[in-house]
C-alpha cells in the first residue's frame, strides 16, 4: 500500500483506481510553463497547476529540467508558492529531474510526503545505493527507471532484468519499504514506422504484469504520452492512444501514471473505428497497422478538448461571486468582478467597506468554525489584496471618498516572548490589504514600541504573545501607553489573549485610547478596517457596550469568590486629588426649572434603544440598512420620525424638568450635601462601596469618591436632576388604546422614553455649558455624547453605579420633585408617569461610570447603620446585588 | 538501542509522560535574576522568560520540578529543553549556549530519574519546533520566502540531538509539531546523528492540530501528518499541545487506526481561560482523558500547557486501570 500526503493524505491500494499524475507543470514537455518560468510568471506557473488540480491530477509531477533556466532555483521556488496554495498542495508533489542536485533541493521543501522522479541503476549500485538512502531520509517514495548501467531497457526481458535487480538492491540493501518503489518500465512510442518499435506497447505491458506479480509490493507508473509521440498535432487520436493504453496497462497491473488528466478521452466513448485502429497499433494486431492508423488518422480532424472548469458560480451576483473568490482563492476574475461591483457605488471604497469585508467575514467565520485552515485564510487575504489592488488608484482618483489609503500599524511580540508565527500571519493578512507593517520582531519592550510608534505615526498598535507571561506584559504596555498620553489604538492578539482578558484587565489602564481584541488572523482585517475606517466611532461605541457587558458579566461571576472585607474595600478607595483644576465653583447654586420643547430635543434622542424596545437588534443608523432587520427598522424609524412630529406640532405631550447644584463633601461612603446658602445639611447620600478584588492599582470605588472629603476643608459640590418627557402622555396612550391601536400606543410610549433620556443629556449638557459651567467651551456631536465622552458622569440610582433605587428619596427631596414639575416616586419607588429619568451629577474630571458588582452581607449592615434603619427593613432593597 | 526496560514497559502498559514545565516555572515566580546568575551575568539582553535558561542556573529548581512530576507517577520525564536550538535561541543572542542548556537538562532530569526505584524511569529530550517555519512565509509580498530553510534547522536540530544524547537522555521527542518540514529536519538530523554515532535512541513525536479545522498549523490534516512522518521507526506518534483532551479525540481515532507504531498524546488542562490560565481540574482532565483510554487510543498519555504534578497523579491513576492500545508493527 503506497501512502503519500500533501495536505491531505493519498492511499493507493488493491482498490484504487489508477492514479493521475498530472504532467503540464513540466518544462520538458509543455512549451507554455518552459516560457513562464523562463519569463518568471510563477503565477501564471501556478495557475497551470491549478487546472492540473482542478482537472483531476491526483499528484503533480513538476519538472526544471532546461538548459536554460537555473532548475533548482525555479524548484525551490515554484515548490515553495506552491506551498502557499491549499488547493493546490492538497495533493502530493513528484519532484521530477534528472539531475541529483534539483531532487535534494525539492525535497527539502516539502512537507508532506512526495514522489522522487526518477532515480536508476544507470550510474551503477553506488550512487543508486547513496541517492535512495537520502531519499529515504526525506521519506519519499521513488520512481525507479528501467535503466543501468548499459543503457535503457528496451525490450521485456532487459526490464525484468533490470526492475528486478533494481529491487533486490533496494529492499535488501537499503531497506527501502518495498510499496515506496514505484517501477518505470519506460513507455516508448508505437507506430514509428520502424519495426523493433512495433512491440513497445505490449512489451511494457508485460514487464508491467511479472512486475506486480514477482515484486511485492510494488507500483508500476509510466509517462503515457510517450506512446502517441508519432501522432503530435492529432489530439483526438493521441487521446484515443492515451486512453486505450492506459485501458490495457492498467489490466496489466500499471496503477499509476503520467498523464494529462485533460487530455484523456473516456476509453468507452471513443469512436469504435478509431478505438479499432488505435488498438491495431498498441497491440501489434496486424502488420499494416501503422500505416491504416496514419492514414485514418488524417481524416480525424484534430480537434482539442476544451478543459472546462466549473464555472457555475459566475453566474450570480456580484456580491456573491466576491465572497467565492475569497473563500475559495480565485485570482482569476478578481478584476472584472470588483470592477463591476465597483460601477454599482458610489465611492471606490465602498466595494472594500461593502461586499469585500462581507466575504472575509465569512471567511472568518468558516475559519472560526473549523471549515477552512489557516493557510486558505492566507490565500484569501491574497486575493484581498489583488482587489484591493485594483481600486486604489480609484480610491486615490476619487477626492470625496471619505476614507485615505489605508494606515500604518506597528506589530510586535511583547517582552519575555519569542513566538511571532501568529503575528507575522496578522502581518501578512493585514498587509495584503495595503496596511503598511512595521514589524520590530519579538521580545521588545514597551518603550521601543511607544516611540517608534510615536516617531512613524502609525495608525494602530498590534500585540502579540503566546505564553501566559505575554498577558501581563501588555498589560504593562498599556499602562506605558497611557502614560506616554498616546491615543493610538491598542489591538491585542496571539493564543492566550481574549477578549475578556482584554476587556477585564488591559482596557482600563489605556482610557485614552480604544483597546481591541482580535480573535484571529482571520478578523484582523474586519477589525482594522472598521477601526480606521469611516465607520469608527459605530464600531467603538458597539464595543465600548460589548467590553462593558462582558465586565459585568465577569465581575458577577467572580464576585462571589473574590470579595474583599469592606474595611480592605475602603482601604483601596480612589483617590483624586481636589483643587481649583479639578473643582469648579458652579456660576449657579441652587434648583431650576427646565421646560425645553420637543423640537430642541431631537438632536439628542439616541436612537439605537429605541429599536431595542421593538426586539430591532443593531446599532443605529447602520441598523437600517440590515440585511435582516433593516426594512422592518425603517419602517419604524419612519412611523417614529411622523409620530415625534405630531407630537411636536400638538404641545399636549410636556417635557419637564428640575435640577439643582449644592456644595458637598464626602464623609467616608456618604456625601453629605448643604443648603447653598446657609450651609445646613439638607441631605446624607449613602453610596455603595465595591467590593470586588481588584488588581494591584485598580481601586474599590465608590461614588463618594469623587467628591472631596470634608476633611480636606475644601468646598466641592454634587447636583441632582429628574426630568420628564411623559406629562400628558395618557392623552395619546388613551386615544390609540380606545381604537385597539397598540402599535401606536407602544410607539409613542417608546418616542417619550426616548425623550425622557434626551432631555436627560441635554440637561446635562446645559449643566455643564452654562449652569455649573465646568466647560463652557464643549463642542461635541450627538455620537460623542452617547458615548460620554464629556468631563462628568450623572449616575442614576437603579443602574449599575448606584443600584440601590432609595437613593431617588433623596434627590426628590433635594429638588422637590414631585411639587416642581409633578413627577412621583411609587411604593416600589418608580417612577410616575414613566418617561423620567433622575440622577446625580459628578463634575470631577476623573468621575467615571462603574459598575458596583456584589457587595457583602457586612456592607448592607453597615449602611443601616449609617441610615439609621433596622437590616430587615432595607435588606430587600440590597438583594440583587448580595452576594 | 531502544531500551529493554522501555521496550517490555509500552507493550505491557499504558506509560505516563510528565506535565507542563512551563506552568510549573511561573509557579516560583522567578526574576531576571535567576535566568542569569552565575552563567549569564553579562548578557546585554533580558533573559527573564528563557525557561530552558534555568536548568543551568537554577538547576534544583528544574530537579525538583521533574521529582514532583516522577513522585505523581510519570514514568517519563521531559528535559527542559524545548526551546534549547540555535534558532529559537537566537532571539536572545544565546546560540553559544545551547550545548550547554541541552546537556545539563538531560544530565538533572537522569539525576532525578535515579532518585526512584519502584519502576523503570526515562528521560526524554524535548525538542520543539522553534519558532521559525519552514513551510509558510512571513512576508506577505513574496510567499515564497522562507525565514528558515531545511538545512538550516537539520544544522541546529543536530546541534541538540548530540547534546541531548550526550547528557544521557533515553528517548528523543520531537514535539508540538505545527510544520511537518520542521519535523522531517528534525527526523533527518535524528538520522545522521545515529549514522555518526553508529547508534539509535527510541523517537517520539507529537504534532499539534492548531484549531477546529483539524489541521496543523501549516494545513495538514492528522492522517497527512502521520503519512509524512512513518519513514522512521518511531517509537510512537501522537498529538499535543493547542487542544484539551476531549477536543483531541477524534484526531487519536485516527492515529489509533491508521498508525503502526505507538499512539501518544499530552494534551493541554483545557483550553486557556480569559486570562491565559489553564483551570480543568486533575478530576475534570482524566475523566475526558479516561474516554479514551477506556476507547483504547494510546500507549503514552500526559500533560502540556497548565497541567501539573496533580493532574499527573490523577492521569497515572485512571491509566493504571486500563491496557495500552493494542497495534500492528
Amino acid at each position: 500500500m503506497l501512502k503519500l500526503a500533501g495536505l491531505e493524505a493519498l492511499i493507493l491500494d488493491e482498490n484504487s483506481n489508477f492514479i493521475n499524475v498530472g504532467e503540464r507543470t513540466n518544462v520538458t514537455g509543455s512549451r507554455a510553463f518552459l516560457r513562464m518560468i523562463k519569463e518568471g510568471d510563477f503565477e501564471s506557473a501556478l495557475e497551470v497547476a491549478r487546472e492540473q488540480v482542478e482537472g483531476g491530477a491526483q499528484i503533480l509531477d513538476i519538472n526544471m529540467d532546461e538548459g536554460m533556466i537555473d532548475g533548482k532555483t525555479a524548484m525551490v521556488r515554484f515548490l515553495n508558492l506552491l506551498a502557499a496554495e491549499p488547493d493546490i498542495a492538497r495533493i502530493p508533489v513528484m519532484i521530477d529531474s534528472s539531475k541529483w542536485e534539483i531532487i535534494r533541493a525539492g525535497l527539502k521543501c516539502v512537507q508532506g510526503k512526495c514522489v522522487v522522479n526518477s532515480i536508476s541503476l544507470k550510474e551503477g549500485e553506488k550512487v543508486f545505493i547513496e541517492q535512495a538512502r537520502e531519499i529515504r531520509r526525506f521519506g519519499a517514495a521513488v520512481i525507479v527507471m528501467a535503466f543501468d548501467e548499459k543503457g535503457q531497457a528496451d525490450n521485456y526481458k532487459r526490464r525484468i532484468e533490470i526492475c528486478e535487480r533494481s529491487y533486490q538492491i533496494l529492499v535488501n540493501t537499503v531497506g527501502f519499504p518495498a510499496e515506496d518503489i514505484i517501477f518505470d518500465p519506460n513507455i516508448f512510442p508505437v507506430a514509428t514506422g520502424m519495426e523493433e518499435h512495433a512491440n513497445n506497447a505490449l512489451d511494457f505491458f508485460a514487464a508491467t504484469k511479472w512486475i506486480r506479480e514477482n515484486l511485492k509490493g510494488v507500483h508500476v507508473s509510466g509517462g503515457v504520452s510517450n506512446v502517441s509521440f508519432s501522432f503530435r498535432g492529432n489530439n483526438k487520436v493521441r487521446e484515443a492512444m492515451h486512453s486505450a493504453f492506459l485501458f490495457h496497462a492498467t489490466a496489466h497491473g500499471m496503477d499509476m501514471g503520467i498523464v494529462n488528466p485533460s487530455m484523456l478521452e473516456i476509453y468507452s466513448k471513443i469512436e469504435p473505428n478509431l478505438l479499432n485502429h488505435v488498438e491495431d497499433v498498441l497491440l501489434n494486431r496486424r502488420i499494416d497497422a501503422t500505416e491504416r492508423l496514419l492514414e485514418f488518422a488524417a481524416t480525424v480532424s484534430g480537434e482539442v478538448r476544451q478543459h472546462t472548469a466549473d464555472l457555475s458560480w459566475r453566474n450570480q451576483s456580484v456580491e456573491k461571486k466576491l465572497a467565492h473568490a475569497l473563500i475559495k482563492g480565485i485570482v482569476e476574475f478578481i478584476d472584472q468582478d470588483v470592477e463591476e461591483a465597483r460601477l454599482l457605488v458610489e465611492h471606490p471604497i465602498q466595494v472594500i467597506e461593502g461586499p469585500l469585508m462581507d466575504g472575509m467575514n465569512q471567511v472568518g467565520d468558516l475559519f472560526g468554525s473549523g471549515q477552512m485552515f489557516l493557510p486558505q485564510v492566507v490565500k484569501s487575504a491574497r486575493v484581498m489584496k489583488k482587489a484591493v489592488a485594483y481600486l486604489l488608484p480609484f480610491i486615490e482618483a476619487d477626492k470625496d471618498g471619505k476614507k485615505e489609503a489605508a494606515g500604518k500599524i506597528l506589530m510586535a511580540t511583547v517582552k519575555g516572548d519569542v513566538h511571532d508565527i501568529g503575528k507575522n500571519i496578522v502581518g501578512v493578512v493585514l498587509a495584503c490589504n495595503n496596511y503598511q507593517i512595521i514589524d520590530l520582531g519579538v521580545m521588545v519592550q514597551a518603550q521601543e514600541i511607544i516611540q517608534t510608534a510615536i516617531e512613524q505615526n502609525v495608525d494602530a498598535i498590534g500585540l502579540s504573545g503566546l505564553i501566559t507571561p505575554s498577558l501581563d506584559e501588555m498589560v504593562h504596555i498599556a499602562k506605558e501607553m497611557q502614560r506616554a498620553g498616546l491615543t493610538i489604538p491598542l489591538l491585542i492578539g496571539g493564543a492566550t489573549t481574549s477578549k475578556v482578558h482584554t476587556a477585564v484587565k488591559i482596557e482600563e489602564h489605556y482610557p485614552s485610547g480604544a483597546v481591541i481584541h482580535v480573535l484571529d488572523a482571520s478578523r484582523s482585517v474586519t477589525v482594522v478596517e472598521s477601526l480606521l475606517g469611516s465607520k469608527k466611532n459605530e464600531f467603538l461605541s458597539a464595543l465600548n457596550i460589548e467590553y462593558s457587558k462582558i465586565r459585568e458579566h465577569h465581575a458577577k461571576h467572580q464576585a462571589t469568590k473574590q470579595l474583599i472585607s469592606l474595611e480592605k474595600a475602603r482601604e483601596n478607595r480612589l483617590k483624586l486629588t481636589f483643587d481649583e483644576n479639578t473643582i469648579s465653583t458652579p456660576k449657579f447654586l441652587g434648583t431650576q426649572l427646565h421646560q425645553p420643547n420637543i423640537s430642541e430635543l431631537i438632536p439628542f434622542i439616541d436612537w439605537t434603544p429605541f429599536f431595542q424596545s421593538w426586539e430591532l437588534h443593531g446599532k443605529y443608523p447602520a441598523i437600517l440598512e440590515d440585511s435582516v432587520v433593516g426594512k422592518a427598522a425603517t419602517k419604524v424609524f419612519e412611523d417614529a420620525q411622523k409620530m415625534i412630529q405630531q407630537l411636536a406640532s400638538d404641545n399636549i405631550l410636556k417635557c419637564k424638568g428640575v435640577s439643582g447644584i449644592f456644595p458637598a463633601n464626602s464623609i467616608g461612603d456618604d456625601i453629605e450635601i448643604y443648603h447653598p446658602k446657609t450651609a445646613e445639611l439638607l441631605h446624607k447620600q449613602i453610596t455603595l462601596r465595591q467590593q470586588t478584588k481588584k488588581v494591584s492599582g485598580q481601586p474599590n470605588l465608590a461614588l463618594a469618591d469623587f467628591i472631596a472629603p470634608k476633611s480636606l476643608n475644601i468646598k466641592d459640590y454634587i447636583g441632582a436632576f429628574v426630568v420628564c418627557a411623559g406629562i400628558g402622555i395618557e392623552h395619546y396612550t388613551k386615544l390609540y388604546e380606545d381604537n385597539q391601536d397598540d402599535y401606536n400606543s407602544i410607539l409613542v410610549k417608546a418616542i417619550a422614553d426616548r425623550l425622557a433620556e434626551a432631555f436627560a443629556e441635554y440637561l446635562h449638557a446645559f449643566i455643564r455649558k452654562d449652569l455649573w459651567a465646568y466647560d463652557p467651551d464643549e463642542r461635541l456631536e450627538n455620537e460623542a455624547l452617547i458615548s460620554e465622552k464629556y468631563r462628568g458622569i450623572r449616575p442614576a440610582p437603579g443602574y449599575p453605579a448606584c443600584p440601590d433605587h432609595q437613593e431617588k428619596l433623596g434627590i426628590f427631596k433635594l429638588l422637590d420633585a414631585s411639587n416642581q414639575i409633578g413627577v412621583s416616586l411609587t411604593e416600589t419607588l418608580a417612577m410616575w408617569p414613566a418617561s423620567s429619568v433622575s440622577g446625580w451629577y459628578f463634575g470631577h474630571p476623573q468621575a467615571k461610570y462603574f459598575g458596583l458588582g456584589k457587595i457583602s452581607e457586612e456592607q448592607v449592615l453597615d449602611v443601616a447603620a449609617r441610615k439609621e434603619k433596622a437590616f430587615k427593613d432595607i435588606e430587600r432593597w440590597y438583594r440583587s446585588i448580595l452576594v | 538501542m531502544i531500551n529493554a526496560a522501555l521496550k517490555h514497559a509500552i507493550e505491557h502498559r499504558i506509560l505516563v509522560l510528565d506535565g507542563a514545565m512551563g506552568t510549573m516555572i511561573q509557579r516560583y515566580k522567578l526574576e531576571e535574576i535567576d535566568f542569569r546568575e552565575g552563567a549569564f551575568e553579562q548578557h546585554p539582553l533580558p533573559l527573564k522568560g528563557n525557561n530552558d535558561l534555568l536548568s543551568i542556573t537554577r538547576p534544583q529548581i528544574i530537579k525538583s520540578i521533574h521529582r514532583e512530576y516522577l513522585k505523581a507517577g510519570a514514568d517519563i520525564i521531559e528535559t527542559n529543553t524545548f526551546s534549547a536550538t540555535t534558532i529559537a535561541q537566537a532571539d536572545y543572542h544565546l546560540e553559544d549556549a545551547v550545548y550547554q542548556i541541552n546537556y545539563q537538562s538531560a544530565k538533572i532530569a537522569k539525576e532525578v530519574t535515579q532518585e526512584f526505584n519502584d519502576k523503570p524511569r526515562f528521560v526524554a529530550g524535548s525538542i520543539g519546533p522553534t519558532n521559525r517555519t519552514a513551510s509558510i512565509s512571513p512576508d506577505v509580498n513574496d510567499p515564497g520566502f522562507r525565514a528558515i530553510n531545511f538545512d538550516q534547522l537539520v544544522v541546529s536540530y543536530t546541534q541538540q540531538i548530540d547534546a541531548l544524547i550526550d547528557g544521557g537522555v533515553d528517548i528523543l521527542l520531537i514535539e508540538t509539531v505545527f510544520d511537518t518540514l520542521n519535523a522531517k529536519a528534525a527526523l533527518y538530523a535524528c538520522n545522521m546523528v545515529f549514522e555518526k554515532r553508529q547508534s539509535t535512541l527510541p523517537i517520539m513525536v507529537s504534532g499539534t492540530i492548531t484549531d477546529q479545522s483539524g489541521r496543523t498549523l501549516t494545513g495538514q490534516t492528522t492522517e497527512a501528518f502521520l503519512i509524512s512522518l512513518s519513514h522512521m521507526p518511531l517509537l510512537s506518534i501522537g498529538l499535543n499541545c493547542a487542544l484539551g483532551a476531549s477536543m483531541m479525540r477524534p484526531y487519536l481515532q485516527v492515529l489509533n487506526e491508521k498508525a503502526t507504531f505507538a499512539v501518544s498524546a499530552h494534551p493541554n488542562a483545557g483550553l486557556p481561560n480569559e486570562f491565559g490560565l489553564y483551570d480543568q481540574s486533575p478530576q475534570d482532565m482524566a475523566i475526558q482523558i479516561e474516554q479514551f483510554l477506556q476507547e483504547g487510543l494510546v500507549n503514552i498519555i500526559g500533560g502540556c500547557c497548565g497541567t501539573t504534578p496533580e493532574h499527573i497523579e490523577a492521569i497515572t491513576a485512571i491509566a493504571a486501570k486500563y491496557s495500552p492500545r493494542k497495534w500492528k508493527h
